[in-house]
Protein backbone atom coordinates (compact mmCIF):
# COMPACT_ATOMS: atom_id res chain seq x y z
CA UNK A 1 0.00 0.00 0.00
CA UNK A 2 1.74 3.42 -0.81
CA UNK A 3 -0.24 6.20 1.19
CA UNK A 4 0.38 9.52 0.69
CA UNK A 5 1.34 12.19 3.59
CA UNK A 6 -1.20 14.47 4.75
CA UNK A 7 -4.68 14.59 6.48
CA UNK A 8 -6.14 11.07 8.36
CA UNK A 9 -8.32 9.60 6.01
CA UNK A 10 -10.44 9.73 8.70
CA UNK A 11 -10.82 13.20 8.35
CA UNK A 12 -11.85 12.85 4.53
CA UNK A 13 -14.35 10.62 5.36
CA UNK A 14 -17.25 12.74 4.20
CA UNK A 15 -15.31 13.88 1.26
CA UNK A 16 -17.78 12.45 -1.92
CA UNK A 17 -16.16 9.61 -3.69
CA UNK A 18 -15.07 10.53 -7.33
CA UNK A 19 -16.73 8.39 -9.73
CA UNK A 20 -13.96 5.77 -11.84
CA UNK A 21 -14.24 8.31 -14.58
CA UNK A 22 -13.34 11.43 -12.52
CA UNK A 23 -10.25 9.46 -11.14
CA UNK A 24 -8.85 8.73 -15.13
CA UNK A 25 -9.25 12.53 -15.80
CA UNK A 26 -7.08 13.36 -13.07
CA UNK A 27 -4.50 10.67 -14.42
CA UNK A 28 -4.99 12.12 -17.68
CA UNK A 29 -3.32 15.48 -16.49
CA UNK A 30 0.25 13.55 -15.33
CA UNK A 31 2.74 14.40 -18.10
CA UNK A 32 5.14 11.80 -19.13
CA UNK A 33 8.71 12.87 -17.11
CA UNK A 34 10.56 12.31 -20.29
CA UNK A 35 7.58 14.28 -22.65
CA UNK A 36 6.07 15.99 -20.89
CA UNK A 37 3.72 17.22 -24.12
CA UNK A 38 1.86 13.31 -23.88
CA UNK A 39 0.00 12.18 -20.91
CA UNK A 40 0.58 8.91 -19.12
CA UNK A 41 -3.02 7.98 -20.29
CA UNK A 42 -2.01 8.97 -23.77
CA UNK A 43 1.11 6.57 -23.79
CA UNK A 44 -1.40 3.69 -22.86
CA UNK A 45 0.72 3.44 -19.54
CA UNK A 46 -2.96 3.41 -17.37
CA UNK A 47 -4.34 0.01 -17.90
CA UNK A 48 -6.96 0.24 -14.85
CA UNK A 49 -8.71 2.51 -12.40
CA UNK A 50 -10.78 0.91 -10.14
CA UNK A 51 -11.89 1.15 -6.43
CA UNK A 52 -11.60 -1.68 -3.83
CA UNK A 53 -14.12 -1.90 -1.05
CA UNK A 54 -12.55 -3.16 2.11
CA UNK A 55 -13.55 -2.81 5.85
CA UNK A 56 -11.00 -0.62 6.65
CA UNK A 57 -12.51 2.29 3.94
CA UNK A 58 -10.88 0.30 1.24
CA UNK A 59 -8.48 1.57 -1.58
CA UNK A 60 -7.98 2.87 -5.19
CA UNK A 61 -6.03 0.85 -7.57
CA UNK A 62 -4.46 2.02 -10.49
CA UNK A 63 -2.68 -0.57 -12.99
CA UNK A 64 0.40 0.62 -14.45
CA UNK A 65 2.29 -0.96 -16.97
CA UNK A 66 5.52 -0.30 -17.81
CA UNK A 67 6.75 1.05 -21.44
CA UNK A 68 10.11 -0.56 -21.83
CA UNK A 69 11.57 -2.96 -19.46
CA UNK A 70 14.37 -0.77 -18.30
CA UNK A 71 12.68 2.48 -18.49
CA UNK A 72 14.07 4.93 -15.87
CA UNK A 73 10.57 7.08 -16.14
CA UNK A 74 8.34 4.04 -14.74
CA UNK A 75 9.52 4.37 -11.13
CA UNK A 76 8.98 8.83 -11.72
CA UNK A 77 5.43 7.78 -13.06
CA UNK A 78 4.31 5.89 -9.88
CA UNK A 79 5.48 8.17 -7.77
CA UNK A 80 3.55 10.86 -9.87
CA UNK A 81 0.19 9.08 -9.15
CA UNK A 82 0.09 8.94 -5.69
CA UNK A 83 0.83 12.15 -5.51
CA UNK A 84 -1.64 13.82 -7.88
CA UNK A 85 -4.39 11.44 -6.77
CA UNK A 86 -2.78 12.45 -3.16
CA UNK A 87 -4.22 16.14 -4.52
CA UNK A 88 -7.40 15.34 -5.39
CA UNK A 89 -7.84 14.04 -1.47
CA UNK A 90 -7.04 10.49 -2.36
CA UNK A 91 -4.99 8.73 0.27
CA UNK A 92 -5.43 5.09 -0.08
CA UNK A 93 -4.15 4.51 -3.58
CA UNK A 94 -2.23 0.95 -4.34
CA UNK A 95 -0.35 0.53 -7.28
CA UNK A 96 -0.74 -2.43 -9.37
CA UNK A 97 2.22 -2.88 -12.31
CA UNK A 98 0.88 -5.58 -14.98
CA UNK A 99 3.28 -6.68 -17.83
CA UNK A 100 0.91 -8.81 -19.52
CA UNK A 101 -0.02 -8.27 -22.23
CA UNK A 102 3.15 -6.09 -23.38
CA UNK A 103 2.72 -2.61 -23.85
CA UNK A 104 2.64 -1.48 -27.46
CA UNK A 105 2.35 1.81 -29.03
CA UNK A 106 -0.87 0.77 -30.72
CA UNK A 107 -2.35 1.93 -27.36
CA UNK A 108 -1.35 5.45 -27.67
CA UNK A 109 -4.75 7.68 -28.08
CA UNK A 110 -4.88 9.58 -31.21
CA UNK A 111 -5.02 12.62 -29.40
CA UNK A 112 -1.50 11.66 -27.74
CA UNK A 113 -0.26 11.05 -30.95
CA UNK A 114 -1.09 14.70 -32.75
CA UNK A 115 0.41 16.44 -29.42
CA UNK A 116 3.54 14.49 -30.31
CA UNK A 117 3.21 15.60 -33.69
CA UNK A 118 2.75 18.97 -32.72
CA UNK A 119 5.62 18.53 -30.53
CA UNK A 120 7.99 17.71 -33.13
CA UNK A 121 8.36 14.16 -32.41
CA UNK A 122 6.81 11.51 -35.21
CA UNK A 123 4.59 9.19 -33.41
CA UNK A 124 4.31 5.52 -34.38
CA UNK A 125 2.18 4.08 -37.26
CA UNK A 126 0.04 1.47 -36.27
CA UNK A 127 -0.20 -1.34 -36.14
CA UNK A 128 2.89 -1.97 -34.29
CA UNK A 129 3.06 -5.77 -35.64
CA UNK A 130 2.68 -4.44 -39.15
CA UNK A 131 6.26 -2.65 -39.00
CA UNK A 132 8.16 -5.40 -37.66
CA UNK A 133 11.34 -6.29 -39.87
CA UNK A 134 11.88 -10.16 -40.98
CA UNK A 135 15.10 -10.53 -39.42
CA UNK A 136 15.68 -13.23 -42.48
CA UNK A 137 15.65 -10.44 -44.84
CA UNK A 138 18.15 -8.30 -43.15
CA UNK A 139 21.30 -8.14 -45.52
CA UNK A 140 19.80 -10.07 -48.57
CA UNK A 141 18.15 -7.03 -50.31
CA UNK A 142 19.45 -3.76 -52.69
CA UNK A 143 20.31 -2.53 -48.89
CA UNK A 144 19.84 -3.82 -45.60
CA UNK A 145 15.92 -3.27 -44.18
CA UNK A 146 16.81 -2.40 -40.95
CA UNK A 147 17.57 0.88 -42.61
CA UNK A 148 13.99 1.84 -43.71
CA UNK A 149 12.06 3.68 -42.35
CA UNK A 150 7.90 2.28 -41.19
CA UNK A 151 5.58 3.41 -44.04
CA UNK A 152 3.91 6.52 -43.80
CA UNK A 153 6.25 8.04 -41.49
CA UNK A 154 6.50 11.72 -42.13
CA UNK A 155 8.79 14.75 -40.80
CA UNK A 156 6.72 16.52 -38.15
CA UNK A 157 7.78 19.54 -39.10
CA UNK A 158 6.98 19.41 -43.35
CA UNK A 159 5.22 16.46 -43.90
CA UNK A 160 7.45 14.94 -46.53
CA UNK A 161 8.09 11.50 -46.43
CA UNK A 162 11.21 11.19 -47.99
CA UNK A 163 13.00 10.42 -44.65
CA UNK A 164 15.95 8.52 -43.87
CA UNK A 165 17.43 6.68 -40.30
CA UNK A 166 20.11 8.23 -38.45
CA UNK A 167 20.23 6.02 -35.57
CA UNK A 168 17.99 2.87 -34.49
CA UNK A 169 18.49 4.25 -31.02
CA UNK A 170 17.39 7.94 -29.50
CA UNK A 171 17.43 10.02 -26.43
CA UNK A 172 15.16 7.34 -24.52
CA UNK A 173 14.88 3.76 -24.91
CA UNK A 174 10.96 4.82 -27.08
CA UNK A 175 12.45 6.87 -29.68
CA UNK A 176 14.41 6.80 -33.19
CA UNK A 177 16.24 9.26 -34.88
CA UNK A 178 15.74 10.18 -38.61
CA UNK A 179 16.17 13.03 -40.81
CA UNK A 180 14.20 14.49 -43.65
CA UNK A 181 15.39 14.88 -46.36
CA UNK A 182 13.30 17.91 -47.98
CA UNK A 183 13.21 20.21 -45.20
CA UNK A 184 17.00 18.69 -43.97
CA UNK A 185 16.22 18.93 -40.13
CA UNK A 186 16.52 15.64 -38.11
CA UNK A 187 14.00 14.26 -36.25
CA UNK A 188 12.92 11.78 -33.49
CA UNK A 189 10.55 9.02 -34.27
CA UNK A 190 8.72 7.04 -31.34
CA UNK A 191 9.19 3.93 -32.63
CA UNK A 192 6.50 1.01 -33.08
CA UNK A 193 6.40 -1.01 -30.59
CA UNK B 1 11.89 -29.05 -8.33
CA UNK B 2 11.98 -25.20 -6.78
CA UNK B 3 15.09 -25.42 -6.57
CA UNK B 4 15.48 -26.04 -10.36
CA UNK B 5 13.20 -23.35 -11.15
CA UNK B 6 14.98 -20.57 -9.04
CA UNK B 7 18.46 -21.74 -10.97
CA UNK B 8 16.80 -21.56 -14.16
CA UNK B 9 15.30 -18.06 -13.38
CA UNK B 10 19.10 -16.93 -12.55
CA UNK B 11 20.25 -18.38 -15.90
CA UNK B 12 18.11 -15.70 -17.84
CA UNK B 13 18.71 -13.54 -15.29
CA UNK B 14 22.10 -13.47 -14.95
CA UNK B 15 22.29 -13.36 -19.04
CA UNK B 16 20.75 -10.04 -19.24
CA UNK B 17 22.33 -8.60 -16.31
CA UNK B 18 26.04 -9.68 -17.23
CA UNK B 19 25.40 -8.98 -20.57
CA UNK B 20 23.75 -5.08 -19.61
CA UNK B 21 26.79 -4.69 -17.31
CA UNK B 22 29.47 -4.91 -20.31
CA UNK B 23 27.53 -3.03 -22.83
CA UNK B 24 27.77 -0.40 -20.05
CA UNK B 25 31.53 -0.05 -20.08
CA UNK B 26 31.03 1.45 -23.71
CA UNK B 27 28.83 4.27 -22.90
CA UNK B 28 30.73 7.51 -23.39
CA UNK B 29 33.55 5.09 -25.37
CA UNK B 30 31.12 3.81 -28.38
CA UNK B 31 32.93 4.43 -31.68
CA UNK B 32 30.23 7.03 -33.20
CA UNK B 33 27.64 8.74 -31.07
CA UNK B 34 24.63 6.34 -32.62
CA UNK B 35 26.57 3.56 -31.29
CA UNK B 36 26.91 4.70 -28.00
CA UNK B 37 23.02 5.55 -28.09
CA UNK B 38 22.75 2.19 -28.77
CA UNK B 39 24.63 0.18 -26.40
CA UNK B 40 23.44 2.21 -23.40
CA UNK B 41 19.69 1.50 -24.97
CA UNK B 42 20.14 -2.43 -24.99
CA UNK B 43 22.25 -2.37 -22.03
CA UNK B 44 19.08 -0.31 -20.14
CA UNK B 45 16.48 -3.02 -21.63
CA UNK B 46 18.39 -5.49 -20.02
CA UNK B 47 19.38 -4.40 -16.98
CA UNK B 48 14.87 -4.38 -16.70
CA UNK B 49 14.85 -7.76 -18.27
CA UNK B 50 17.58 -9.17 -15.28
CA UNK B 51 15.06 -6.92 -13.02
CA UNK B 52 11.98 -8.55 -13.52
CA UNK B 53 13.77 -12.34 -14.18
CA UNK B 54 15.39 -11.60 -10.50
CA UNK B 55 13.05 -10.50 -8.77
CA UNK B 56 10.75 -13.32 -9.84
CA UNK B 57 13.86 -15.73 -8.86
CA UNK B 58 13.38 -14.15 -5.71
CA UNK B 59 9.56 -14.99 -5.38
CA UNK B 60 10.06 -18.27 -5.88
CA UNK B 61 12.85 -18.94 -3.51
CA UNK B 62 11.12 -17.62 -0.67
CA UNK B 63 13.67 -16.45 1.70
CA UNK B 64 13.34 -13.14 1.22
CA UNK B 65 16.26 -12.03 -1.45
CA UNK B 66 15.01 -9.33 -3.73
CA UNK B 67 16.72 -8.37 -7.08
CA UNK B 68 19.15 -6.42 -5.38
CA UNK B 69 20.01 -8.82 -3.26
CA UNK B 70 21.31 -11.66 -5.97
CA UNK B 71 22.46 -8.75 -7.94
CA UNK B 72 24.75 -7.39 -5.78
CA UNK B 73 25.37 -10.39 -2.87
CA UNK B 74 26.23 -13.25 -4.69
CA UNK B 75 29.92 -14.19 -5.66
CA UNK B 76 30.81 -15.69 -9.24
CA UNK B 77 30.11 -19.54 -8.46
CA UNK B 78 26.53 -18.65 -8.17
CA UNK B 79 26.18 -16.92 -11.08
CA UNK B 80 24.57 -18.69 -14.02
CA UNK B 81 25.18 -16.81 -16.97
CA UNK B 82 26.34 -18.43 -20.04
CA UNK B 83 30.43 -17.36 -20.33
CA UNK B 84 29.96 -15.93 -23.69
CA UNK B 85 28.18 -12.93 -22.15
CA UNK B 86 31.14 -12.47 -19.37
CA UNK B 87 33.83 -12.12 -22.54
CA UNK B 88 35.32 -9.19 -22.31
CA UNK B 89 34.61 -6.22 -24.44
CA UNK B 90 37.77 -6.27 -26.61
CA UNK B 91 37.23 -4.28 -29.98
CA UNK B 92 34.11 -2.78 -31.58
CA UNK B 93 34.32 -5.68 -33.68
CA UNK B 94 34.11 -8.20 -30.96
CA UNK B 95 31.49 -6.58 -28.80
CA UNK B 96 29.27 -6.47 -31.72
CA UNK B 97 29.60 -10.32 -32.58
CA UNK B 98 29.04 -11.45 -28.97
CA UNK B 99 25.81 -9.25 -29.14
CA UNK B 100 24.53 -10.87 -32.63
CA UNK B 101 26.01 -14.85 -31.74
CA UNK B 102 23.64 -13.73 -27.90
CA UNK B 103 21.07 -12.10 -29.70
CA UNK B 104 20.02 -14.73 -32.50
CA UNK B 105 19.87 -17.06 -29.49
CA UNK B 106 18.32 -14.90 -26.95
CA UNK B 107 15.25 -13.70 -29.78
CA UNK B 108 14.75 -17.60 -30.32
CA UNK B 109 14.71 -18.40 -26.81
CA UNK B 110 12.02 -16.04 -25.15
CA UNK B 111 9.89 -17.05 -28.32
CA UNK B 112 9.61 -20.57 -27.01
CA UNK B 113 9.40 -19.52 -23.39
CA UNK B 114 6.31 -17.40 -24.34
CA UNK B 115 4.63 -20.40 -25.03
CA UNK B 116 6.06 -21.84 -21.01
CA UNK B 117 3.65 -22.96 -18.73
CA UNK B 118 4.61 -20.70 -15.83
CA UNK B 119 2.18 -17.49 -16.41
CA UNK B 120 4.84 -15.07 -14.97
CA UNK B 121 7.99 -16.30 -17.18
CA UNK B 122 5.55 -16.34 -20.09
CA UNK B 123 4.71 -12.82 -19.39
CA UNK B 124 8.23 -11.35 -19.10
CA UNK B 125 9.72 -13.58 -22.15
CA UNK B 126 6.88 -11.49 -23.77
CA UNK B 127 7.72 -8.22 -22.96
CA UNK B 128 11.29 -9.14 -23.01
CA UNK B 129 11.31 -10.28 -26.71
CA UNK B 130 9.35 -7.24 -28.14
CA UNK B 131 12.90 -5.60 -27.06
CA UNK B 132 15.50 -7.90 -28.19
CA UNK B 133 13.73 -8.32 -31.88
CA UNK B 134 14.68 -5.17 -31.82
CA UNK B 135 18.66 -5.66 -30.53
CA UNK B 136 18.50 -8.94 -33.47
CA UNK B 137 17.83 -6.44 -36.25
CA UNK B 138 20.59 -4.05 -35.52
CA UNK B 139 23.05 -6.60 -34.43
CA UNK B 140 22.07 -8.33 -37.69
CA UNK B 141 22.74 -5.78 -39.38
CA UNK B 142 25.84 -4.37 -38.23
CA UNK B 143 27.61 -7.61 -38.53
CA UNK B 144 26.54 -7.83 -42.44
CA UNK B 145 27.31 -4.08 -43.08
CA UNK B 146 30.81 -4.69 -41.21
CA UNK B 147 31.48 -8.27 -42.28
CA UNK B 148 30.64 -7.55 -45.89
CA UNK B 149 32.63 -4.02 -45.27
CA UNK B 150 36.34 -2.77 -45.98
CA UNK B 151 38.85 -5.58 -46.06
CA UNK B 152 39.65 -4.32 -42.23
CA UNK B 153 36.54 -4.49 -41.00
CA UNK B 154 35.88 -7.82 -42.54
CA UNK B 155 39.03 -8.99 -40.83
CA UNK B 156 38.42 -7.89 -37.36
CA UNK B 157 34.68 -9.10 -37.95
CA UNK B 158 36.13 -12.58 -38.96
CA UNK B 159 38.84 -13.07 -36.12
CA UNK B 160 35.80 -12.01 -33.45
CA UNK B 161 33.84 -14.89 -34.80
CA UNK B 162 36.20 -17.24 -34.64
CA UNK B 163 37.35 -16.51 -31.50
CA UNK B 164 33.95 -16.33 -30.00
CA UNK B 165 32.62 -19.27 -31.65
CA UNK B 166 33.65 -21.69 -28.96
CA UNK B 167 31.27 -19.98 -26.79
CA UNK B 168 28.28 -20.77 -28.30
CA UNK B 169 27.41 -24.20 -27.51
CA UNK B 170 27.29 -23.40 -24.25
CA UNK B 171 24.05 -22.44 -25.61
CA UNK B 172 22.56 -25.59 -26.37
CA UNK B 173 23.54 -27.70 -23.53
CA UNK B 174 21.07 -29.60 -22.06
CA UNK B 175 21.44 -30.44 -18.11
CA UNK B 176 19.26 -32.28 -15.65
CA UNK B 177 17.74 -28.74 -14.72
CA UNK B 178 16.69 -28.13 -18.40
CA UNK B 179 15.60 -31.43 -18.42
CA UNK B 180 13.03 -31.55 -15.37
CA UNK B 181 11.67 -28.29 -16.42
CA UNK B 182 11.57 -28.66 -20.01
CA UNK B 183 9.39 -31.78 -19.43
CA UNK B 184 6.86 -29.61 -16.96
CA UNK B 185 6.44 -27.41 -20.10
CA UNK B 186 8.28 -24.28 -17.62
CA UNK B 187 11.37 -24.23 -19.62
CA UNK B 188 11.77 -23.27 -23.27
CA UNK B 189 11.89 -26.29 -25.02
CA UNK B 190 15.66 -26.77 -26.36
CA UNK B 191 14.08 -29.23 -29.23
CA UNK B 192 15.22 -27.63 -32.58
CA UNK B 193 16.61 -25.03 -30.87
CA UNK B 194 20.13 -24.75 -32.11
CA UNK B 195 19.25 -26.19 -35.65
CA UNK B 196 17.07 -23.04 -35.75
CA UNK B 197 20.21 -20.83 -34.36
CA UNK B 198 22.43 -22.27 -36.81
CA UNK B 199 20.34 -21.61 -39.81
CA UNK B 200 19.75 -18.36 -38.76
CA UNK B 201 23.32 -17.45 -37.92
CA UNK B 202 24.17 -19.27 -40.91
CA UNK B 203 22.45 -17.20 -43.29
CA UNK B 204 23.20 -13.76 -41.46
CA UNK B 205 27.09 -15.02 -41.49
CA UNK B 206 27.15 -15.68 -45.31
CA UNK B 207 25.45 -12.34 -46.05
CA UNK B 208 28.14 -10.86 -44.55
CA UNK B 209 30.62 -12.86 -46.07
CA UNK B 210 31.70 -14.62 -43.15
CA UNK B 211 33.14 -17.79 -42.78
CA UNK B 212 30.95 -19.75 -39.75
CA UNK B 213 33.15 -21.88 -37.88
CA UNK B 214 32.58 -25.54 -37.60
CA UNK B 215 29.00 -26.14 -35.48
CA UNK B 216 30.58 -29.58 -34.31
CA UNK B 217 33.85 -27.78 -33.26
CA UNK B 218 35.06 -28.22 -29.32
CA UNK B 219 32.87 -26.12 -27.16
CA UNK B 220 33.77 -24.15 -23.74
CA UNK B 221 30.82 -24.81 -20.88
CA UNK B 222 29.85 -24.31 -17.85
CA UNK B 223 28.45 -20.97 -17.04
CA UNK B 224 25.25 -22.56 -16.56
CA UNK B 225 26.20 -24.40 -13.98
CA UNK B 226 28.23 -21.74 -11.92
CA UNK B 227 32.06 -22.29 -13.08
CA UNK B 228 33.09 -19.14 -15.00
CA UNK B 229 36.02 -17.74 -16.71
CA UNK B 230 38.85 -15.70 -14.71
CA UNK B 231 36.51 -12.65 -15.84
CA UNK B 232 33.92 -13.08 -14.26
CA UNK B 233 35.39 -12.35 -10.62
CA UNK B 234 37.11 -8.34 -11.65
CA UNK B 235 33.36 -7.71 -13.57
CA UNK B 236 31.10 -8.55 -10.46
CA UNK B 237 34.24 -6.60 -8.33
CA UNK B 238 32.96 -3.35 -10.63
CA UNK B 239 29.98 -3.90 -10.51
CA UNK B 240 28.77 -4.93 -6.82
CA UNK B 241 31.92 -2.78 -5.33
CA UNK B 242 29.45 -0.09 -3.15
CA UNK B 243 27.16 -2.61 -2.01
CA UNK B 244 30.11 -4.41 -0.58
CA UNK B 245 31.85 -1.35 0.51
CA UNK B 246 28.72 0.17 1.76
CA UNK B 247 26.34 -2.62 2.64
CA UNK B 248 22.39 -2.17 2.02
CA UNK B 249 23.19 1.96 0.56
CA UNK B 250 20.42 3.22 -1.96
CA UNK B 251 19.92 5.96 -3.96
Amino acid sequence: MVTASGPDPEALEDAPQPTVDEVWSWLADIEDPEIPVISIVDLGIVRGVRFENAADGGAWIVTITPTYSGCPATHVIAGSVVEQLARKGLRRVRLETRIAPPWTTDWMTESGKRKLRGYGIAPPLGPAQAQAIPIAAIGHGARPLADSAPAGLECPRCGATDVGLTSLFGSTPCKALYRCNACLEPFEHFKCH
Amino acid sequence: MLDDKFDYLLRLGDNALVLSQRLCAWVGKGPALEEDMALANTALDLIGQARLWLSYAGEVEDLGRGEDQLAYLRDAQQYRNLLLVERPNGGYADTLMRQYLFDAWHDLQLARLVRSSDGQIAAIAAKAGKEVAYHLRRSTDLVVRLGDGTDESHRRMQAALDDLWTYTGEMFDVDAIDEVLDAQGIAASVHGLRDDWLDRAGRTLAAASLTMPAPGAWMQRGGKQGRHSEHMGYLLAEMQFLQRAYPGQQW
